[in-house]
């Protein structure tokens, strides 16, 4: 029984989505938004708008699930990533990585690209019993919106309310975008990051391109 | 704008957020093998359809993704209370055959 429980554990697949470099093949990852050129585009971009768009590139994306009744799940995330996970709508910010609540037993931390695999595996060895870490980076992108009337274009696509009295810098929702869904953060006054699924990122970018047009949009690379 | 309170993210959000999914409180049987094909219809496919108090499954599909529950009027789509899976409603109708 526990030969079996072992190797059980063992077989958990663990694939680093880090491209490889295969004989003189040279390694290259696109992220979700790769076919819309924002580099090209920023160099013809506005130099000063309402609206700052940015997308955040291939960053490690991580969904643990576990429940906050088990210390030890709660100590493996401490130990490794150095913070404590956030309560409902929270979000927990430590050096590189940070964690937004999702629901009352899911996280989403993101981190650096390059650190994705490692960091799972630190979690897989620091932690046992009922948990879950998927690597879902090549999955969804981030989209920073940034600049005076990024609030204004989040009414525009968004039912949830973000007044400042119900949205305060910190505040993470998963909520309507558009017509598809995004994980909405506030990172700071005036800057908020989208988080969207990579099927539904072309749809996203250029809703916000429209969105953006009347407070002038200002696209960065 | 219609704003449903969901347990789980401690939030009032808009409707559009959620799914209804049916009447609450149907127990799967506990040994399916041994129903008789009347009780194992019942479960799979007979519902309540009150005029009035209903206990309903919802789920917040835009959001958390959990399930809970909702003690709903049918008749004005007052929303009387929202509590979690496993949890009892105290708002219960004293007609009969609810
Ligand atoms: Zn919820």
């Amino acid at each position: 029984m526990s030969d079996s429980t072992a190797s059980n554990v063992e077989s958990i697949a663990q694939m680093d989505q880090l491209p490889h470099k295969t004989g003189s093949l040279q390694p290259r990852a696109e992220s979700p938004l790769y076919h819309a050129d924002l580099a090209t585009l920023s160099a013809h971009s506005a130099d000063a708008g309402g609206v700052e768009i940015k997308e955040v590139k291939l960053l490690g994306h991580l969904v643990l699930r576990g429940s906050i009744e088990d210390a030890e799940f709660l100590s493996g995330v401490k130990e490794v990533l150095g913070l404590d996970l956030p309560g409902p709508l929270q979000s927990s910010l430590q050096g590189e990585f940070i964690a937004y609540w999702v629901s009352p037993n899911e996280w989403l931390v993101l981190v650096p690209g390059q650190q994705a695999f490692q960091l799972e595996r630190d979690m897989r060895s620091a932690m046992s019993g009922n948990f879950a870490i998927v690597n879902v980076s090549g999955g969804q992108t981030v989209i920073c919106l940034s600049g005076a009337n990024a609030v204004d274009v989040l009414k525009k696509s968004t039912p949830y309310d973000v007044h400042n009295k119900n949205f305060p810098v910190g505040k993470v929702v998963t909520s309507v975008f558009a017509k598809t869904q995004a994980l909405i953060f506030r990172s700071g006054p005036e800057s908020w990051e989208l988080i969207v699924r990579r099927s539904f990122s072309d749809y996203v970018w250029l809703w916000l391109q429209d969105a953006c047009i009347e407070y002038g949009l200002v696209i960065k690379d | 704008m219609f704003h449903i309170y969901c347990p789980h993210c401690e939030d009032h959000r808009e409707e559009e957020e959620f799914h209804a999914s049916g009447e609450a409180h149907i127990p799967r049987p506990l040994d399916p093998q041994s129903c008789s094909d009347e009780e194992w219809g019942e479960y799979l496919y007979f519902r309540k359809n009150p005029r009035g108090l209903h206990h309903e499954l919802w789920v917040h599909a835009v959001g958390c993704r959990k399930f809970f529950n909702i003690t709903r009027d049918t008749v004005t789509y007052e929303i009387k209370e929202v509590y979690k899976v496993g949890e009892k409603p105290s708002v219960t109708s004293s007609e009969k055959n609810q």
